[in-house]
């Protein structure tokens, strides 16, 4: 299952509660095409436990510079709407694993 | 682990891996590639490659990557995307991590090098980066310089002219190494300044890069720095397994005289830009590529 994309008009409400775990990308990242089959990995084995979501920041560059991402690929992690963790770069999947284990699962 | 014995391991999924791995593969050799989980090489963080016979206008660096990968596997080769960890060449079959192989192929390619100064780690991905095309478009209207002399550093700072109101090339030595249509390129764009004799000395910033110091003293109000200093042959996993130059190349030392490709150890191939260090271009990592797979086909053989 390929991860939801969030846009301007729901990613507030996405991201409010619960465990999510957003992908900044781009078309035009090398890297960014490579993490993008990963997320979409990890949105089907984390089904239940959070959210993994992607944002296209060409789309949205709005909320990429509300949360100072400058770089991309960029996966930020939300708790309850709060940032708790971010990866910079791609990480490979054991890499976004690790970041998931700082929401506790 | 398995019992099971691949004719050959390639270790790398650049241009030098996937090439061999496509002709390995066509003489029927069964092929495992390791391609770690940030596969494709340097050419994943590059736009337009415009140097890659067969494409008349160019290709851009990931979709020339992408599709080599798709012929690599349309010919058989079974890719993971797993980094090679510890290999033991002592003795036969060769083993790579829990792999067993009668022939490797060396083809890990080259690390980014970063510049390593102070400031530097903690602003990486808050203005400081690795590579232009990704984060260039963060950087509209805004002040740029680009660390580096080489064909490279030409390709970022030239991107970065889309985006940026203002580029400063900053490079240690007084001429770039680059090639000259890109130095050309470069010296006629009115957005891009250069620096010659100049280095980075320390890089400022808390939430973001706000500034940067050279060695001379001097500073600079910048938003963005991008590194593009070269790459160091990506090595670390064979020193004290095979035979290395005082640089961490792999050294092509023709253990069985007539295979040009084949290192210190018997049975043992290397390809592309981690033995290469004159030309490091896609095409000839490809053409290393497909010498190695060409020389394990008739070493097998023999064998």
């Amino acid at each position: 299952m390929a991860a939801v994309h969030l846009t301007r008009n729901d990613f507030d409400e996405k991201t409010k509660t619960g465990v999510v775990m957003v992908d900044f990308w781009a078309t035009w990242c090398g890297p960014c095409r490579m993490a993008g089959p990963v997320i979409d990995e990890l949105s089907t084995e984390y089904s239940g436990k959070a959210l993994v979501a992607k944002l296209d920041v060409d789309a949205e560059p709005e909320i990429a510079g509300k949360y100072g991402v400058m770089s991309i690929p960029t996966v930020i992690l939300f708790k309850d709407g709060t940032e708790i963790g971010r990866q910079v770069g791609f990480s490979g999947k054991a890499g976004y694993v690790q970041l998931l284990s700082k929401a506790g699962i | 682990m398995s019992d099971q014995v691949y004719d050959v391991i390639i270790i790398g999924s650049g241009p030098a891996g996937l090439t061999a791995g496509i002709y390995t593969s066509r003489a029927n050799l069964k092929t495992l590639l390791l391609a770690g989980e940030k596969w494709g090489g340097q050419l994943m963080l590059t736009t337009l490659v415009e140097n890659f016979p067969g494409f008349v206008d160019g290709i851009q660096g990931p979709d020339l990557m992408m599709n080599m990968r798709a012929q690599a596997e349309k010919m058989g080769v079974e890719i993971k995307e797993e980094e090679a960890v510890g290999v033991d060449f002592s003795k036969k079959p060769l083993k790579v991590g829990p792999y067993l192989a009668r022939a490797v192929i060396i083809a890990t390619g080259a690390e980014f090098k970063w510049l390593g100064v102070a400031g530097e780690e903690k602003l990486i991905g808050k203005g400081v980066s690795a590579c232009a095309t990704c984060d260039a478009a963060f950087f509209r209207n805004k002040k740029v310089v680009v660390v580096g002399g080489g064909d490279a550093a030409m390709e970022e700072a030239l991107f970065l002219t889309k985006f940026a109101s203002e580029v400063t090339i900053v490079h240690r030595r007084d001429e770039f190494r680059a090639s000259k249509i890109m130095q050309d390129r470069v010296k006629s764009n009115e957005k891009i300044k250069i620096k010659f004799n100049t280095q980075i000395a320390e890089l400022f910033g808390e939430q973001k890069l706000e500034k940067v110091k050279f060695t001379s003293g001097e500073e600079m109000a910048i938003d963005g720095l991008f590194v593009a200093i070269g790459h160091a042959p990506a090595t670390d996993l064979f020193k004290e397994v095979i035979e290395l130059d005082e640089k961490g190349f792999v050294l092509r030392k023709q253990q069985v005289k007539k295979y040009k490709m084949m290192t210190s150890i018997e049975g043992v191939f290397t390809a592309g830009d981690v033995h290469d260090h004159n030309y490091k271009q896609a095409i000839t990592a490809a053409g290393y590529g497909c010498e190695a797979a060409l020389e394990v086909e008739k070493w097998l053989e023999e064998k």
